[in-house]
């Protein structure tokens, strides 16, 4: 369950927060909004991991152009996710292969995990949120 | 136990928010405690004080004013979701109150259980 470490402001709670994306990153907004949380849960230096599942893994694609859908391309943001010392994400295997995709096709150095692999990985998460 | 609940879509075009409630009404009627209801995504719809469903449906946002009084709960909007779509405080119903992303992690943290009702 959670840790307690010993802040500059007394006793601070760090526990270990898993974002599970799901969705592609255009088409609805759950993808920039999940990212938000992520930024967040960082600033309040919890221990913060993602998982990309099943159409999430295109979260992670390189070359998106949304020029022609009139949105902004916010995927550079996951380049920039280390320097908020977040450098725990996890690719569903299963999700990527469905898709044709390699580790080579992502913007990002990823871990590779089968769905069983994650199944334990999240059991150990004290707040799971799925977007 | 201490629940933390996470709503993440609108009012009656998806079903989160009928859950969400009648999950924490179950969780308070068997004693538990509602740590924060954190509403993001379209979910933020659901404190849109201006719903006005026909008179045989449920009113959802009245009924969130409701057990928020009754139990004094802490309703939260997220302000940058909000914002995105015209939720403010002139068009909140009693109960909501707006805060940032923060109090979701908050919630996080200090519950035992974060639940989340999405799609």
């Amino acid at each position: 369950m959670s840790d307690t470490e010993a802040g500059e402001g007394g006793n601070r709670k760090v526990k270990r927060f898993m974002i599970v994306n799901r969705k592609a990153p255009y088409g609805t907004i759950y993808a920039l909004e999940a990212l938000e949380v992520v930024l967040i849960g960082a600033a309040f230096d919890q221990d913060v991991s993602l998982v990309f599942a099943d159409d999430g893994v295109y979260q992670l694609k390189k070359g998106q152009q949304t020029k022609g859908i009139g949105q902004k391309n916010f995927s550079p943001s996951y380049r920039a996710l280390g320097d908020y010392d977040i450098e725990k994400l996890y690719v569903e295997r299963e999700s990527l292969q469905a898709r044709g995709l390699a580790p080579a096709d992502l913007l990002v150095p990823v871990r590779v995990l089968g769905s069983a692999e994650l199944s334990v990985l999240m059991d150990e998460q004290d707040v799971v949120l799925s977007f | 136990m201490k629940f933390g609940i996470l709503v993440n879509e609108g009012p009656y075009q998806h079903q989160a928010s009928d859950s969400a409630y009648q999950f924490a009404v179950a969780a308070l009627a068997k004693g538990h405690e509602i740590y924060r209801v954190f509403f993001y995504n379209d979910g933020v719809n659901n404190a849109n004080k201006l719903t006005e469903p026909p008179q045989d449906d449920r009113n959802i946002t009245r009924q969130w004013s409701a057990l928020a009084a009754e139990h004094n709960l802490d309703m939260v909007v997220c302000v940058a979701a909000g914002l995105r779509r015209g939720i403010k405080a002139e068009i909140l119903a009693p109960g909501f109150n707006i805060s940032g992303l923060g109090q979701l992690i908050q919630a996080g943290i200090e519950a035992d259980r974060l639940v989340v009702f999405g799609d």
